[in-house]
C-alpha cells in the first residue's frame, strides 16, 4: 500500500518531515517499508524563461531559443516544439538531469546551432500526457527555480507493509487517522464534504431507472448504488492521474479513475457500470448458478474469461451477469468512451465469500484485497456520494436524485467490556483507566467509564479487526509504544520434565559421527517422483508409498522421500561435480510412508551414512587407498559398539530389500532378529542413474530401532585378577565358507565352555600354496579363568575341541 | 680450605649457568674437573692437608664434584634440547597422521545451542509431526479457512485437510490439549512454505516457543527473547519491538534486534536500517487457548518463533540461504 504526503495532507495538518512519520507508522504496527520522494527525477529541472527565439538556420522545424535559468549568462537551447515563443516560462532541463527513460541531457550542438539544455514536454517528465508541445508555465515565475518546488511538487511516498488485520489502513484516510493519533498535539482528520453540488442536481430519480434485488443477503448484506447522466468520458486532470499514479494507479479516464480515488481515499472499493449496457433496469445480486453447475463462465474487464463455481457471488442485470461482485467487473458493462450514463456500486460483501471467489479465479484485484480483509460496513454510501460529488463536475455529469440503499442485514456495532486490571496484566503495566481511555480515543474508540471501574469501549465501524479486550490491549501497547513496556521476567515453578529419549540419542548419534570424522548433512524432505525407478524399487516396496505434494516447487521436489538414500546419493553428486571425491556425510531425518488418502503419513526418523573416495590420500606415510565395505561396516559396527549395542549379526539382505545395492555386497543389521538397518556397496547403474562415476557405500539406520537396541542402563564389570592366554587356529575352508558363520560356531561353543573371554579373526589369505577355491582364515581365541591363573594343560582339551568342532562343521583343513 | 672450595663451587656453577656453548661448557669442565683443574688439584692436595682436616675436605670436594658433573650434564642436556634440529631424532614438523575432521550443519549447531538457553531457562522441547493437519497447522491457531492470513505462508498442502506444516507451532495445541498449565515449551524443526528464490528455500528451520501461567505478561516476553538474544549474540545487542500481526497472538510483535554486522551503523545486511528482524512474537490469542480447552479468565501466556536459517546467518556471516541444504562438504567442514 503506497501513500502520499501530500495526499495525507488533505485529511489532516502533518508537520513531521517524511523520515519520522516513516518510523512513527512502523513503531504503531504500520511497517513502512521505503520512502521516496516522487520527484527525485526532476533534479536539475528548472524553470526558464525564453528570452529570445529565432527561426534554426539549417531546419525548418527548429527554434534556436536564448533561455534565461537565473544564471548570469543565457543559455543557447535549441527547440523543436511548435509553441515555444518569446517570454513563455518553460520546463528547463540542464545539463546534467537526467530523464524518464534515462534520457541523459548533454550540452551538444544541433545541426550547427550550440543547445545547453532541453525545453520539455509534460510528457517527457512524466507530468502529464501532453506531447503535443512544451510546458507552458501559467504564472509568475522566478527563472532558475527547480521545476519541483515551482509547481510545489515534492511529495514523499511511502510504501507501507500492512498486516492483513487493518484493512481500514488500505485508505488514506485510515493512514491519516493512525498518524494523527501520534501528532501533538492529536488532530482528527477533515473527512471530504460530499455533498452533491446543487447545480448538478438532475430532477430524475434513480428509483426510476434503476431497482436492485439481494438475493444473497448474507453474501450482501448492503449494496448502495448511485447514478449520473450526461457523462463525458475523458482523459482525468493531472492532480487525479498524479495522485493515483503516486500511489501506484495507472490511470485509465475520469470515472474509472474517480472510483479508484475514491477506493484509495476510503478504503471502499466501487465500480462504475456503463447503465444502457444494464439490461432491464435491474440489478440483481445473486449466486452464480444451480449447485453443480459446471458450465458457468464470465468475461472481465480485462477480456480474461473465467470458469465459475455456483457459489460465486456475480452482480446481474435483468438478464446476466456483468461482474464478479467485489472482485472484478465484466467486459460487458465497463465504462467506454460512449458512455454517457453511469450507475456506481457502492457495497458490503463478505469478506470469506469474495476470498474464495478471488482465489478460485485467481484475480486478485485492489478491490477483492480490500473485500476479503473486511472493508468498513458502514462506509458504503459515504464513499458512493465522495465518487458521485467528484464525477458530476470532473465528467461534466448530472446526478440522479436519489440513491439506492438495500441493506437486508445490518452491521453489529461492537461494544468491549474492558478490565484495566486484565489488560495491565497482559500487558505488564499500571495504566490507569483513564489513561487507557485517552490512548483508545486517539483512534476514535468511543470509551465510557462504566460504575465497577471497567470500561466499555466501542468499536468503531471500520475496525473489523478489534472484536475483544485483548485486541484493545494490542491498541494499548502500540500507541503506548511497545518498547516503552518495562521488561519483567515471569515467576515460574522450578519443575521440569526429563529430555525425551530421542533428543538425547540423536544428540548423542551426531556427536558420535562428528567423532568418526562424518559431516552432518540436511536434504531437503521432497524428492523426485521416479526416485525408486532409479533405486530400482519394486512397486510392492513400502518405500514407494510416496506422499506427492500437490502444489510442488518443481518436479525435482515432486513427493516427500521415503528413504535418505537419494538425497544423499544427490549430496554426493554434487560434491564431485565441484572435484571434493572423498566424503563421509551423515543425515538424521524423517521419511514419510503413505497410510490411507487424506491421513497423515508414517513418519519415520532414519539415520543414514555415506562413504566414497579415499580412505587415505597419498601422504608422507601412507599411499592413496580408496574405501571400501569394510570402512563403511566399521562405522556401523564402531556407532552400535559406543551406544553398547551388543550381539549384532551382519547378514545378507532378504531378496529385493535392497536393490541398490551391488549384488553380494549388501547386509542387514540384525539384533536380536529385528533390523536395525541396511549397509552396502551402491550398484554401478544405480549410482549412474544419479550422476556418480566412483563406488560409494552407504548405510541407513531406523532410529525407532536403534533406540529400542541401546541398553537402559550400563552395569560395571571388575577387572580380571588372572592372566589370560591365547593360542591360535588357522583353518583352510572353501571361500563360500563366511567367517561370519565360523565366528558364530565359537561363540555358541565359548557360551557352553566358559573359558573362552574373547576370539578373532586375525588372518583372511587366499593365493600361495591354497588351493584356488580354497581360502584361509586364522583365529585367535583368548581363554582366562576368575580363579587361577590358565596352564597349557587347562585349555588344550578345550581348544583341541574346539578346533575339531569347526573341522567339522565346516568341513575345513589344516594348513599344509 | 673450605672456603677455597666454597669459592671454586660459587665460580664453577656461576660459569656454567652463563655457558651458551657446549664449546664453552667443555672448557668449564676442563677448567675445574679436568686433569689440571681447580677441583681435581684441591683433591689432590688432600694428602697434604692435616690429618684431622682431611676426611671432611675428601668427602666435601668429592660431593662437590659429583654436584658439578651433574650440573654439567644438565646444562648440556638443556643446550642440546635447544638445539634439537643439530641432533638425532625425528622432524616433529612433517604433517601429522591426522584424523579426519567431522562437522555439525550449521543449522544444527544454531539449534542447538537455542535450545540450550531454553532449556536453562526451564524450557521443556516438544516436537511434532512435520506433516501437519490443516486443523493443527491453522485452525486452531485462530487461522480459519479463507482467512487473509493464510496469505502470510504460502503452504503445501498433499491433501486438501493434509499440510506440510508452515510453522513448528502445531505442536502448542497438541502439547496444550494434553498439559493443564503451566506450560513452557520449545518447538524445533523443520517447516516448509512454498517458495523458492534468492532469500527463501521451500523447507527451513524454526524454533518458537510456548510459555503459559497465571499472570505472564508482555514484559515477561520482553524479558525472556532479551535473555535470548544476549545469550545467543551478546549482552550489548539491543532489541526492538514493533507492533505485528499474527492471527494466534495479541498484541503480536515483531523483534528486531541491532544489526549484529555493522552494529547499527548500517550496512547491506539490514538495508541500512541498523536493524534486523529475528523473531515474531506476542501474547498468545484467547481463541487459541479456548481452542485447548485453557480458561482465558485464569491464564495468559506468550509465543515466539524464530528461522534458524537466518540465525545461523548472521551468526556466521553466511550470505547464500540455498548454501544449507546443498551439502557441499566446502561448505559444512567451515562449521
Amino acid at each position: 500500500m503506497k501513500v502520499s504526503l501530500s495526499w495525507l495532507r488533505e485529511y489532516i495538518p502533518i508537520d513531521l518531515d517524511p523520515q519520522e512519520i516513516s518510523d512513527r507508522l512502523t513503531m504503531a504496527g504500520l511497517e513502512v517499508d521505503g520512502v521516496e520522494n516522487l520527484y527525485d527525477y526532476l533534479d536539475n529541472v528548472v524553470v526558464g524563461r525564453v528570452v529570445e527565439t529565432r527561426q534554426h538556420p539549417d531546419a525548418d522545424k527548429l527554434t534556436c531559443c536564448t533561455v534565461d535559468i537565473g544564471k548570469e549568462a543565457l543559455y543557447p537551447i535549441v527547440c523543436g516544439a511548435p509553441n515555444v515563443r518569446e517570454g513563455m516560462y518553460v520546463a528547463c532541463a540542464l545539463p546534467g538531469a537526467v530523464l524518464p527513460g534515462d534520457f541523459k541531457i548533454k550540452k551538444s550542438k544541433l545541426r550547427g546551432e550550440p543547445s545547453h539544455g532541453m525545453l520539455c514536454s509534460a510528457a517527457e517528465l512524466m507530468l502529464a500526457d501532453d506531447a503535443s508541445g512544451i510546458m507552458d508555465l501559467d504564472g509568475e515565475f522566478v527563472a532558475g527555480t527547480p521545476l519541483e518546488s515551482a509547481l510545489k511538487l515534492a511529495d514523499a511516498v511511502f510504501e507501507i507493509d500492512l498486516t492483513p488485520n487493518r484493512p481500514d489502513c488500505l485508505s488514506l484516510i485510515g493512514v491519516a487517522r493512525e498518524i494523527g493519533a501520534f501528532t501533538e498535539p492529536r488532530n482528527k482528520v477533515t473527512l471530504p464534504d460530499v455533498t452533491f453540488p446543487e447545480d448538478r442536481m438532475d430532477p430524475r430519480d434513480i428509483h426510476d431507472f434503476v431497482a436492485v434485488e439481494i438475493e444473497a443477503p448474507q453474501l450482501c448484506p448492503r449494496y448502495t448504488a448511485g447514478m449520473l447522466f450526461d457523462v463525458t468520458v475523458g482523459p482525468s486532470p493531472l492532480w487525479l492521474k498524479q495522485r493515483l499514479e503516486a500511489v501506484g494507479l495507472a490511470s485509465v479516464n475520469n470515472v474509472v479513475d474517480i472510483t479508484n480515488y475514491v477506493m484509495m481515499e476510503t478504503g471502499q472499493p466501487l465500480h462504475a457500470f456503463d447503465y444502457d449496457n444494464i439490461a432491464k433496469s435491474k440489478i440483481i445480486v445473486r449466486t452464480a448458478g444451480k449447485p453443480g453447475d459446471t458450465s458457468l463462465e464470465f468475461t472481465t474487464l480485462d477480456s480474461k474469461t473465467h470458469k465459475l463455481d455456483p457459489e460465486m457471488l456475480m452482480i446481474c442485470d435483468g438478464e446476466k451477469p456483468v461482474g464478479i461482485a467485489g472482485v472484478m467487473g465484466g467486459e460487458n458493462s465497463e465504462i467506454t468512451d460512449a458512455t454517457t450514463r453511469v450507475l456506481v456500486e457502492s457495497a458490503y460483501f463478505n469478506p470469506v465469500s469474495i476470498r474464495r471467489t478471488a482465489k478460485r479465479t485467481g484475480i486478485a484485484s485492489d478491490a477483492s484485497h480490500r473485500f476479503e480483509r473486511g472493508v468498513d460496513p458502514e462506509g458504503t454510501v459515504f464513499a458512493l456520494k465522495r465518487a458521485v460529488s467528484l464525477m458530476a463536475p470532473l465528467c461534466s455529469a448530472t446526478i440522479a436524485s436519489g440513491i439506492i440503499d438495500e441493506n437486508p442485514v445490518k452491521a453489529q456495532s461492537v461494544a468491549i467490556d474492558l478490565s484495566p486490571k486484565a489488560l495491565n496484566v497482559r500487558l505488564g503495566t499500571s495504566f490507569s483507566a483513564d489513561e487507557m481511555a485517552r490512548i483508545l480515543a486517539s483512534v476514535e474508540f468511543g470509551v465510557n467509564k462504566k460504575d465497577d471501574g471497567d470500561l466499555q469501549v466501542r468499536v468503531p465501524a471500520f475496525r473489523v479487526d478489534v472484536t475483544r479486550p485483548e485486541d484493545l490491549s494490542e491498541e494499548v501497547a502500540r500507541l503506548w509504544g511497545y518498547n516503552k513496556i518495562e521488561t519483567s521476567y515471569p515467576l515460574v515453578k522450578a519443575q521440569g520434565r526429563s529430555l525425551a529419549g530421542r533428543l538425547v540419542l540423536r544428540s548423542k548419534i551426531r556427536q558420535a559421527m562428528t567423532g568418526f570424522g562424518f559431516c552432518e548433512a540436511i536434504n531437503y524432505n521432497f524428492i523426485r517422483k521416479d526416485a525408486c525407478t532409479r533405486m530400482g524399487i519394486k512397486d510392492t516396496d513400502k518405500r514407494t508409498r510416496m506422499v506427492e505434494i500437490l502444489n510442488p516447487i518443481s518436479d525435482q521436489m515432486a513427493v516427500l522421500r521415503t528413504s535418505l538414500v537419494p538425497g544423499l546419493l544427490e549430496s554426493m553428486a554434487r560434491n564431485t561435480a565441484q572435484q571434493v571425491d572423498t566424503l563421509q556425510l551423515f543425515e538424521i531425518g524423517k521419511v514419510f510412508y503413505d497410510k490411507a488418502p487424506g491421513a497423515q503419513p508414517d513418519e519415520v526418523e532414519m539415520l543414514g551414512g555415506l562413504i566414497t573416495g579415499s580412505r587415505c590420500d597419498q601422504t608422507w606415510y601412507s599411499k592413496k587407498e580408496a574405501v571400501d565395505f569394510f570402512d563403511l561396516k566399521g562405522v556401523v559396527q564402531g556407532l552400535l559398539e559406543s551406544f553398547h549395542i551388543s550381539g549384532v549379526l551382519y547378514e545378507r539382505p532378504d531378496a529385493g530389500v535392497c536393490p541398490y545395492f551391488e549384488p553380494g555386497y549388501g547386509a542387514k543389521v540384525v539384533k536380536d532378529g529385528l533390523t536395525l538397518g541396511t549397509l552396502g556397496k551402491i550398484a554401478s547403474a544405480v549410482g549412474a542413474a544419479f550422476g556418480l562415476k566412483q563406488d560409494v557405500y552407504l548405510f541407513e539406520l531406523e532410529m525407532d530401532r536403534f533406540e529400542k537396541a541401546v541398553p537402559k542402563s550400563i552395569q560395571a564389570v571388575g577387572l580380571p585378577k588372572f592372566p589370560s592366554i591365547s593360542r591360535d587356529m588357522t583353518f583352510i575352508v572353501s571361500k563360500r565358507v563366511e567367517a561370519g558363520a565360523m565366528m558364530g560356531t565359537i561363540s555358541t561353543f565359548a557360551q557352553k565352555q566358559g573359558l573362552i573371554e574373547d576370539y578373532f579373526l586375525f588372518d583372511v589369505f587366499e593365493g600361495r600354496n591354497i588351493d584356488d577355491n580354497k581360502k584361509s582364515l586364522s583365529f585367535r581365541i583368548v581363554y582366562r579363568s576368575a580363579s587361577k591363573t590358565l596352564t597349557e594343560k587347562n585349555i588344550k582339551k578345550i581348544h583341541d575341541q574346539l578346533s575339531r568342532k569347526l573341522i567339522d562343521d565346516f568341513n575345513a583343513g589344516l594348513p599344509g | 680450605m673450605q672456603n677455597n672450595l666454597q669459592d671454586i663451587e660459587k665460580q664453577a656453577l656461576d660459569q656454567i649457568s652463563a655457558a651458551d656453548s657446549k664449546e664453552v661448557l667443555e672448557s668449564i669442565s676442563v677448567y675445574f674437573l679436568g686433569r689440571k683443574g681447580l677441583l681435581t688439584a684441591f683433591l689432590r692436595n688432600i694428602p697434604s692437608l692435616p690429618v684431622d682436616e682431611r676426611p671432611a675436605a675428601g668427602k666435601n670436594g668429592n660431593l662437590l664434584k659429583i654436584k658439578l658433573e651433574k650440573a654439567i650434564k644438565q646444562a648440556r642436556s638443556g643446550l642440546e634440547a635447544d638445539a634439537a634440529g643439530d641432533a638425532e631424532g625425528i622432524d616433529i614438523t612433517l604433517p601429522g597422521r591426522m584424523l579426519k575432521k567431522g562437522a555439525l550443519h550449521p543449522v544444527t549447531q544454531v539449534i542447538d545451542e537455542i535450545c540450550g538457553i531454553f532449556l536453562r531457562l526451564g524450557f521443556d522441547i516438544a516436537e511434532g509431526p512435520e506433516v501437519e493437519t490443516d486443523y493443527y497447522n491453522f485452525e486452531a491457531l485462530n487461522i480459519p479457512p479463507y482467512h487473509p492470513a493464510r496469505d502470510m505462508q504460502d503452504t503445501f498442502y498433499v491433501s486438501e485437510n493434509i499440510v506440510l506444516r508452515t510453522h513448528t507451532s502445531g505442536s502448542q495445541p497438541r502439547v496444550m490439549e494434553k498439559h493443564e498449565p503451566p506450560v513452557r515449551i520449545i518447538s524445533p524443526g523443520k517447516v516448509f512454505r512454498c517458495d523458492s528464490d534468492l532469500t527463501h528455500t521451500p523447507m527451513f528451520h524454526q524454533v518458537e516457543g510456548l510459555m503459559v501461567d497465571k499472570n505472564v505478561s508482555f514484559g515477561d516476553l520482553k524479558g525472556i527473547l532479551t535473555t535470548f538474544v544476549h545469550q545467543f549474540f551478546d549482552k550489548d545487542t539491543s532489541l526492538r519491538f514493533r507492533p505485528s500481526f499474527f492471527p494466534f497472538t495479541e498484541p503480536s510483535a515483531e523483534v528486531d534486534i541491532r544489526c549484529v554486522m555493522c552494529k547499527g551503523e548500517g550496512c547491506r545486511v539490514c538495508s541500512n536500517t541498523g536493524w534486523i528482524e529475528i523473531l515474531g512474537a506476542g501474547m498468545v490469542h484467547p481463541a487459541v487457548f479456548e481452542n485447548v480447552g485453557y480458561d482465558t479468565q485464569k491464564y495468559t501466556g506468550f509465543a515466539f518463533g524464530l528461522g534458524m536459517e537466518r540465525v545461523a546467518m548472521l551468526k556466521y556471516g553466511i550470505d547464500d540461504i540455498r548454501k544449507y541444504f546443498e551439502n557441499d562438504m566446502r561448505f559444512l567442514g567451515q562449521f
